[in-house]
């Protein structure tokens, strides 16, 4: 018979129970109307609860993307100090992101096109209930019952096979976004529990602790080697300073030329 | 005639083309009667593609049903499966 008529079948079947259970049609049409009003106000909260899904995963994605330029940054700092071990520990934590980022961004996309479905949907849902109103007010003023089911066969089976197809787009939508919370509220979790934060930020940040430890000891290793210097540069002139008898003249030149130049007093202890 | 296509809308499909789709369509129904996912898979596109070739969107507040129901584009075989025999699928 074929997948599609059988398919056809399944949707023709529904509509006639649900007619058969009419006994003035003209009156169940108001309620028909009914439902079509709350299945459109499902399908709006569907597309808002999917965008809100979204909106979380693309927070994330950012949160995530952030992490990573940082690790990105820390490898880079790593190497130029000369450290390939934490530059290699903070590529692996930044592998380890991205293949959460890779997984959110394709969870965005799927979220983005159900969103995108859904909305059609909901026009489409939106042009159909508003015909059926029409076509229910010109039924009720016009026809008797006997005439009226005729006339109304046709449209309920039209909007009840609209409303099968929507329903079943708003439970793949549910489907889909309760999955994606599971999956966001994981990462949330890690993000909340440290795990994650522990690899890129705050004061865990063992790569960057590491770094900034680098940092200063370059900082203290360049103030001793200045002090030195200047300590190297003005000793002599200091043991110049205590010779009794020293001229102005001799204490104007260079600390090193005149210790180099007098002989008796390079001998002598510092 | 019009055509469905889950979660997508109508089309208005010439009578000629029905034959063709018939064959399509019976190719779509062996391989989800064999469970035969490699066959499957392009039988569904290969329908789909041949109605959105030959049809035409009805009107937005068409309340004409449809003659023939095609699953969505991106249905697994089980959900087909499900479309056939369980009403359940259908909501509400």
């Amino acid at each position: 018979m074929g997948v599609m008529k059988r398919v056809t079948m399944v949707f023709r079947a529904k509509a006639n129970k649900a007619l058969d259970r009419m006994e003035d049609p003209r009156e169940t049409l108001d309620y028909s109307y009914q439902t079509q009003l709350e299945l459109l106000q499902k399908v709006r909260r569907g597309v808002a609860d999917v965008a809100t899904s979204r909106k979380r995963v693309e927070l994330q994605i950012n949160q995530l993307q952030q992490s990573s330029d940082k690790l990105d940054r820390q490898a880079r700092d790593s190497l130029a100090a000369g450290r390939e071990d934490l530059a290699r520990e903070a590529l692996t934590r930044k592998a380890g992101i991205q293949t959460q980022l890779d997984d959110l961004q394709t969870q965005y996309a799927s979220l983005q096109s159900e969103e995108e479905k859904l909305t059609q949907a909901s026009q489409r849902l939106q042009a159909k209930v508003d015909a059926f109103r029409t076509r229910k007010e010109t039924i009720k003023a016009t026809y008797t019952a006997a005439e009226a089911q005729t006339r109304i066969n046709e449209a309920f089976t039209g909007i009840s096979e609209e409303m099968g197809d929507v329903g079943m787009a708003i439970q793949r939508a549910e489907d889909k976004t309760a999955q994606m919370k599971a999956r966001a509220g994981a990462i949330d979790e890690l993000m909340a529990s440290g795990a994650l934060d522990d690899m890129v930020s705050g004061p865990h940040d063992d790569i960057q602790a590491e770094l900034d430890r680098m940092g200063a000891g370059h900082g203290v290793d360049r103030e001793l080697e200045q002090m030195k210097a200047e300590l190297a540069a003005s000793a002599p002139r200091q043991i110049e300073g205590a010779q009794p008898g020293n001229s102005d003249g001799a204490s104007a030149q260079p600390a090193s030329a005149s210790s180099a130049a007098d002989p008796t007093q390079a001998g002598e202890p510092e | 005639m019009i055509v469905r296509i889950l979660g997508e809308g109508q089309l208005e499909v010439p009578e000629s083309a029905v034959d063709e789709l018939n064959q399509l369509d019976t190719a779509l129904e062996s391989a989800v009667e064999r469970s035969d996912e490699a066959s499957f898979r392009p039988a569904l596109a290969a329908l789909l593609a041949r109605i959105r070739e030959v049809g035409s969107p009805t009107e937005a507040g068409d309340l004409r049903p449809s003659e023939l129901i095609i699953p969505r584009p991106d249905a697994t075989m089980d959900e087909v499966r499900r479309l056939l025999t369980d009403e359940g699928l259908i909501p509400g």
